[in-house]
C-alpha cells in the first residue's frame, strides 16, 4: 500500500508520519510537496500536523488553496482514504471535506498533553483494529482544537455516527472536566458521511511505538492497511 | 484605486474566549460597565478598480471564499475611499 504525506510550508509532523508508515507499519510512502497537482499512484493520503502558512488568517485557511488541494479533494470524492491530523484536520475543515470549524482553545493556551480518547466505532476503515468503546492514550498539541459546529450539524454527525473519537476519562466517560479545549460534545475526531475522510486533533503518529510511550495510535494506520487488503481481495 | 475595509467577526452564537478574557481584564482594570467584548479582524485592501459596484461584488466573493469562514464568522465590506 502506498501512502502519500502532503507537505505544506510549515508542516512539522510530516517526517513523523513518514517514519511510522515506512519503518513501523512497513508500507510504501512518499512525500507530496504542496505545489504538485496530482496524487496519481497513491492509495491513501495523510495531511500532517504543523502550522501550514504560519496559521495566518485562520488555521488551514491558506493551505486549503494550495495547488495540491484540488487533487486531494478529488481523491477524497472518489472514495480514497484521507486522514488529516491536527493541522491536517483544520485544512480538511477549511476545504469543506468535513463539516464544522476550529476555534481557539477555551483556555486560550496551547495545550501539549496526552489525553484519553474513546473509539466510538470500530467498523470504519480507520478504526477496524480497535474494539468499540476502547480507550486510547494519544497526545494532543494544539492552540486551536476547539471543534465547533451548529446544533443541526452536530445532530447530523450523531445520527450518522460520524463522531469517531471523543475526549473521555480513563473509564470512557465524556465529561466536561476531560474536554481539553472546549470542543462541542467532546469531539476529537470525525469522519465524513461516506467514511473515507477522517480528521482528528490528537496525533496517532506520536504514539505508534513502545519507545514513545505506547502504540495506541498505530492501529489507525494498520486499520487503513487492513481495509486496503480487504478491498484488493474483493 | 479603491480602498476597502473588511470586518470579520465571530457569529453571535459562537463563543469568543478571547473576548471573554479581555472583558474580564477590563473589569479588573476598573471598567465596571463593560458588558461584553467580541474580538474580530480588520482587513484593509487596496484594489485596482474604479468601479465600486464591481469591486464590492469581488470583495464579497473574496471574503466568502478566503477572508472569513462562513461556518463561524460574519463579515462586512465597506468601501471607504477612491483616489
Amino acid at each position: 500500500m502506498k501512502f502519500g504525506v502532503v507537505v505544506f510550508p510549515g508542516s512539522n509532523c510530516d517526517a513523523d508520519c513518514y517514519h511510522v508508515i515506512k519503518h513501523v507499519a512497513q508500507q510504501n510512502v512518499e512525500y507530496i510537496w504542496h505545489k504538485q497537482d496530482d496524487v496519481k499512484g497513491f492509495d491513501a493520503l495523510i495531511l500532517p500536523g504543523g502550522f501550514s502558512y504560519g496559521d495566518y488568517l485562520r488555521t488551514g485557511a491558506i493551505a486549503r488553496f494550495s495547488p495540491i488541494m484540488p487533487a486531494v479533494i478529488e481523491f477524497a470524492q472518489r472514495g480514497g482514504p484521507v486522514i488529516g491530523i491536527c493541522n491536517g484536520f483544520q485544512i480538511l475543515l477549511e476545504a469543506g471535506l468535513l463539516p464544522g470549524a476550529m476555534l481557539r482553545n477555551r483556555s486560550l493556551t496551547f495545550i501539549c498533553d496526552t489525553v484519553n480518547l474513546r473509539v466510538n466505532r470500530a467498523d470504519t476503515m480507520f478504526t477496524n483494529q480497535y474494539v468499540k468503546d476502547q480507550v486510547l492514550q494519544i497526545p494532543i498539541a494544539h492552540g486551536e482544537g476547539n471543534y465547533y459546529c451548529d446544533g443541526e450539524t452536530l445532530k447530523r454527525l450523531q445520527d450518522k455516527q460520524q463522531i469517531i473519537f471523543t475526549y473521555c476519562d480513563t473509564e470512557g466517560r465524556e465529561t466536561a472536566e476531560v474536554n481539553p479545549n472546549g470542543s462541542v460534545a467532546n469531539i476529537a475526531g470525525i469522519i465524513n458521511e461516506r467514511g473515507n475522510v477522517l480528521g482528528m486533533m490528537p496525533h496517532p503518529e506520536r504514539r505508534s511505538e513502545p519507545i514513545l510511550g505506547g502504540s495506541d495510535g498505530l492501529d489507525i494506520f494498520l486499520s487503513m492497511i487492513e481495509w486496503r487488503q480487504g478491498v484488493s481481495m474483493r | 484605486m479603491l480602498q476597502a475595509n473588511i470586518y470579520v467577526t465571530l457569529k453571535k452564537e459562537v463563543l469568543d474566549p478571547q473576548g471573554e478574557a479581555v472583558s474580564r481584564s477590563l473589569q479588573v482594570l476598573g471598567y465596571q460597565g463593560v458588558q461584553e467584548v467580541r474580538i474580530g479582524k480588520f482587513i484593509q485592501i487596496i484594489l485596482d478598480s474604479d468601479d465600486p459596484e464591481a469591486a464590492s461584488r469581488q470583495l464579497e466573493e473574496m471574503s466568502d471564499k478566503l477572508l472569513a469562514n462562513p461556518v463561524i464568522e460574519d463579515f462586512r465590506v465597506e468601501i471607504v475611499a477612491g483616489e
